[in-house]
């Protein structure tokens, strides 16, 4: 029984890095700039769509494609946040709201259209495929490959903000804007870069889930409800939030389906609101 | 104080509602598109009461809606099937479903408040789905149909049903005007503008905000009832996370706080979604992303409120 | 003036001469959504049969209207069809991917008295919701309960544990096996249900591997669920050999082979298509389907929409080419032909499609994934639809 409880802390922890790398730019985005970007997971979709076409039309090896998923996703993310988002800044929720899902309409069609509605996948390296047997446990390489992953893009993330000048500049902007502009920091720059940043990360989730979760348009979508609960319960603006949030709803959703399979997909909407109650600003929300 | 003015009808209200029963007359043969955009004008005038009038962000609202769909469905199927009477019945509960949620959503703002909401509405879903021996599951309630009201068959061309749907519109739409326009109104709206001032002038705002949430989960479980009796099929769709945002995006298009955005956008958008998927099945949503981009980039706050903006200007 | 009015006289009844010559069919299908997929296919496959057979039939032009669903909304399916019946004017209503849909759109044919050909929708009961409904796809009892009694006797196991995706079809479908398994003498170990909305499988075959049943039945819905299911078998270990895996067709889909790659090797389904098959009806209709679909490989949406249309043409050309909604309806009653899928027949009593069921195991043929058929059970008739003929009688 322990081996099985092993095992699904292990599979859970795993989801629950794709549900972090997904997430965390919506929860800097939303928390830095009150920008309700219901899109996110369109700049997922972009990523994931990208990596689907280099390896299966280009016959790119599939590791090679995730910093073209990132630029793809981030590029897009920019150039949309140019054009309409930082008009909006000022708006309402409502109207950031419509605006963005509109977006997701918009992304959904084109991808049909480009792609057609078929279920896609991607073709990973040997070495990635198969798990791991240790006695009655069994580790499959493609979820340690992604814990891994998840786990060193934490750290960079965190180093970045806590460490680097442009780090700096964000965290300023986020705590108070006005007077991180009074003292000369470029507060659109740090928006755009930070929300770039967001949209890659969204992409390079997107192209590792497709081996778990497959690819079709409407992933734009389905996967909007993870994240805003990630986002929630995480808390606004907070990496280590979306980090813990992440880990305990991935891990609280394996566990549930195994010990409690009767209660299949209410135990997810059930902790979502459980702990949104106790913690309504998120795990570790500011404000 | 006199209120007299603020609900004095402006002869722009009048001829709206007596264009309403145009479709009678020059497109009979969209009586049963019209019967559906008045149900969920109905919805999202429900909406706007918690919403534009409460500002109680609401991702969850179709759990009323579904809520109502569902009791008339199962008074139909197993004890009656008059409608006015199970219209009524279906109203209340979702009212008492309402008002019991109520108590949890009016202590919570921002974003905790629009996942929570998302949260029940998604719970009732699956608790729906699961319940499959009542509800019929994934297939639908099956096995009740409701013959027609007063008399009147529902029939295939929709004349009865959109009778129907646009008086139960219209006096929901008139007790929503009584509402908004006296104290209780006032006092939402003080609410909506500054939550924390109200208290101190002495209207409590938590009570009120339960009323008005309340008051809209019955109007929206009477569009459900309504969806129901017409259609004779209730599915889980009623319940639906898409329901729930589709009639938000609906609001925010007509605008949200100013009592005929709900119908408006129900009308342009479901209007536009049948002119477009008739001419692309495939890709309509493209082009409602364009027209919802397009509203919010050239007219803010709505539809109503960029023509708001836009005749203040030309004066 | 005089000619003017001539000439718009003629225009006039040239155009209703044309509308008589014309037979129109009117499709609601779920086009955009989550089963937009499915309705993709439904329509070229629909396409294909009109490019290998034209689009004139018994003297008259076929017209098809598309209209979009969405997906399960039954009001909104129900009122589509009355549009195009009310406001298209059309002669026949088909398609219809989803059960609730299809249920309401029953309503609808049995009012207006039209002609009503099924594609898809799967449920049992579906069929009994109009006098004038045909359906040319499958039924979840016809290949669930004939599942349950091969597996149970000629598949020689005693032992199943049964996992469903907790909607509509997958009941239905674990009810089906379930009763038909135990009744040919097999024993249910155990069972779960997943949620539908449900992206990572480790924790339920976990479950099923702790119970370590003798094989394991699975019925999950197409798209992207059957590759991760099977991911997360091959993920958890389960040794295929001493578990056999019996699934339904969509699991070994042609996307969740490409998806599962050597992971799906030795499942076991049945299943009514599969589009690998070298029989020559398939190959042309294959080949066919490749000109009008980009070169995607035709499914089981694809050949439900095809027979379809070719029970309309057939029936079309018994009628003469009157679209009376009883007249139609006669001529489809015991129509018998050879389909792509192989021979196939409707009901002349229940109206239902009767085919074969094809057992098949996933093994590697020239280094390519295959679904290869090795026992066929003949003309299954839908054995919930019998059961309610003995009720009635």
């Amino acid at each position: 029984m322990l081996s099985s409880a092993a095992g699904v802390l292990f599979d859970g922890f795993a989801y629950g890095m794709l549900l972090f790398l997904l997430s965390v730019g919506l929860s800097v985005t939303l928390g830095m700039m009150n920008f309700v970007n219901l899109a996110h997971c369109s700049f997922a979709m972009v990523g994931a769509y990208a990596t689907m076409t280099l390896v299966g039309n280009w016959g790119w090896p599939f590791l090679a494609t995730l910093p073209v998923a990132f630029i793809d996703a981030a590029v897009v993310a920019l150039i949309l946040e140019r054009i309409f988002f930082r008009r909006l800044y000022r708006a309402s929720d409502l109207d950031q709201c419509l605006l963005t899902i509109g977006i997701v309409f918009i992304s959904i069609a084109a991808y049909a259209w480009f792609y057609t509605t078929e279920q896609q996948s991607v073709r990973i390296p040997d070495w990635l495929q198969g798990s791991w047997h240790a006695g009655a446990l069994a580790f499959a390489h493609y979820r340690v490959f992604l814990i891994v992953f998840g786990l060193a893009i934490t750290a960079l993330l965190i180093f970045g903000i806590e460490r680097t000048r442009w780090g700096a500049q964000v965290r300023a902007a986020v705590d108070n804007q006005r007077m991180a502009r009074g003292l000369g920091i470029d507060v659109d720059r740090a928006f755009m870069f930070t929300f770039a940043l967001g949209g890659g990360l969204a992409g390079l989730g997107g192209a590792l889930s497709i081996q778990m979760v497959g690819l079709d348009p409407t992933f734009a979508l389905t996967y909007l409800v993870y994240v805003l609960i990630v986002v929630a319960i995480g808390g606004l603006g907070s990496i280590g939030g979306s980090f813990v949030a992440a880990i305990v709803l991935g891990i609280s959703d394996m566990a549930g389906k195994y010990y409690f399979p009767w209660l299949g997909a209410f135990l997810i909407y059930l902790v979502m609101v459980g702990l949104l109650m106790w913690r309504p600003l998120g795990l570790f929300g500011k404000r | 104080m006199h209120f007299r003015g603020l609900t004095r009808w402006r002869p722009l209200e009048v001829v709206f509602w007596l264009c309403t029963l145009l479709p009678f007359v020059l497109t009979p043969s969209y009586l049963s598109l019209a019967s559906q955009i008045a149900i969920t004008a109905l919805f999202a005038l429900s909406l706007d009461l918690i919403l534009g009038y409460a500002g109680i962000v609401s991702l969850g609202h179709a759990a009323f809606f579904g809520f109502g769909a569902y009791t008339a469905g199962l008074i139909a199927k197993h004890y009656w099937t008059e409608p006015l009477s199970a219209l009524l019945i279906a109203g209340l509960s979702a009212g008492i479903l309402g008002y019991a949620l109520s108590h949890i959503v009016v202590r919570f703002r921002h974003l905790a408040l629009i996942m929570l909401t998302m949260g029940f509405g998604l719970l009732l879903a699956e608790a729906a789905n699961s319940a499959h021996a009542i509800t019929g599951g994934a297939d639908g309630l099956q096995g009740f149909r409701v013959p027609g009201v007063l008399g009147f068959r529902f029939d295939m061309f929709g004349r009865t049903a959109y009778a129907f749907a646009l008086a139960v519109l219209f006096l929901c739409f008139l007790i929503c005007r009584r509402i908004i326009h006296s104290p209780f109104g006032l006092a939402l709206r003080g609410i909506r503008e500054n939550a924390t001032r109200m208290p101190a002038i002495g209207a409590p705002s938590q009570a009120h905000l339960r009323k008005a949430y309340t008051i809209a989960a019955v109007m929206a479980g009477l569009a459900g009832a309504v969806l129901t009796q017409t259609t004779s099929t209730v599915s889980l769709e009623t319940l639906s996370f898409g329901r729930s945002a589709d009639v938000l995006v609906i609001l925010i298009l007509g605008g949200a706080g100013r009592l005929y955005g709900g119908i408006l956008g129900a009308v342009i958008y479901m209007v536009a979604r049948d002119q477009f998927s008739g001419v692309s099945p495939q890709y309509w949503y493209f082009w409602i992303g364009l027209v919802l981009v397009a509203v919010v980039m050239f007219l803010p706050n709505g539809i109503l409120g960029g023509l708001n903006a836009f005749y203040k200007k030309a004066q | 003036m005089k000619k003017l009015v001539l000439a718009t006289a003629v225009l006039a009844a040239a155009s209703a001469a044309q509308a008589q010559q014309t037979v129109k069919i009117g499709m609601p299908l779920t086009l955009s959504g989550q089963f937009a997929d499915a309705a993709n296919q439904m329509l070229n496959g629909v396409k294909t049969y009109m490019k290998m057979h034209g689009d004139t039939v018994a003297g008259k032009k076929i017209e098809i209207i598309t209209k979009d669903v969405g997906g399960p909304a039954p009001d909104v399916a129900k009122r589509l069809s009355q549009e195009l019946v009310v406001r298209d004017g059309v002669d026949i209503l088909a398609g219809y991917v989803l059960t609730p849909n299809a249920m309401a759109a029953g309503d609808v044919s049995a009012e207006a008295k039209k002609f009503m050909v099924v594609m898809n929708a799967a449920t049992s009961v579906v069929i009994t919701k109009s006098p004038y409904m045909i359906r040319t796809s499958v039924t979840l009892p016809q290949v669930m309960e004939t599942f349950g009694t091969w597996a149970a006797t000629k598949g020689g196991l005693k032992q199943v544990y049964t996992m469903v995706t907790d909607y509509g079809p997958g009941i239905d479908a674990e009810g089906a096996f379930q009763s038909a398994f135990k009744a040919a003498g097999g024993n249910v170990v155990g069972s779960v249900r997943f949620p539908v909305a449900n992206p990572d499988f480790s924790a339920f075959v976990q479950r099923a591997k702790d119970v370590s049943p003798q094989s394991i039945f699975i019925f999950i819905p197409g798209g992207a669920q059957p590759a991760a299911l099977g991911k997360a078998m091959a993920e958890r270990g389960i040794d295929k050999n001493i578990t056999r895996v019996l699934g339904s067709g969509e699991t070994t889909a042609e996307a969740a082979l490409k998806s599962m790659g050597d992971n799906a090797l030795g499942i076991i389904t049945a299943w009514h298509y599969d589009y690998m098959s070298k029989a020559p009806l398939n190959v042309q209709f294959v080949n066919a389907y490749h000109q009008v679909a980009g070169g995607r490989n035709p499914d089981f949406f694809s050949i439900g929409g095809y027979d379809g249309m070719h029970a309309i043409y057939e029936a079309l050309k018994k009628t003469r080419g009157n679209t009376d909604a009883q007249a139609l309806v006669d001529a489809a009653k015991g129509l018998r032909w050879e389909s792509p899928r192989g021979p196939m027949m409707i009901d002349p009593e229940t109206r239902d499609v009767v085919q074969n069921v094809y057992l098949r195991k996933v093994e590697k043929v020239n280094g390519e994934l295959v679904n290869v058929p090795f026992d066929m059970v003949p003309m299954v008739k839908d054995p919930a639809g019998e059961r309610r003929k003995q009720g009635k009688k």
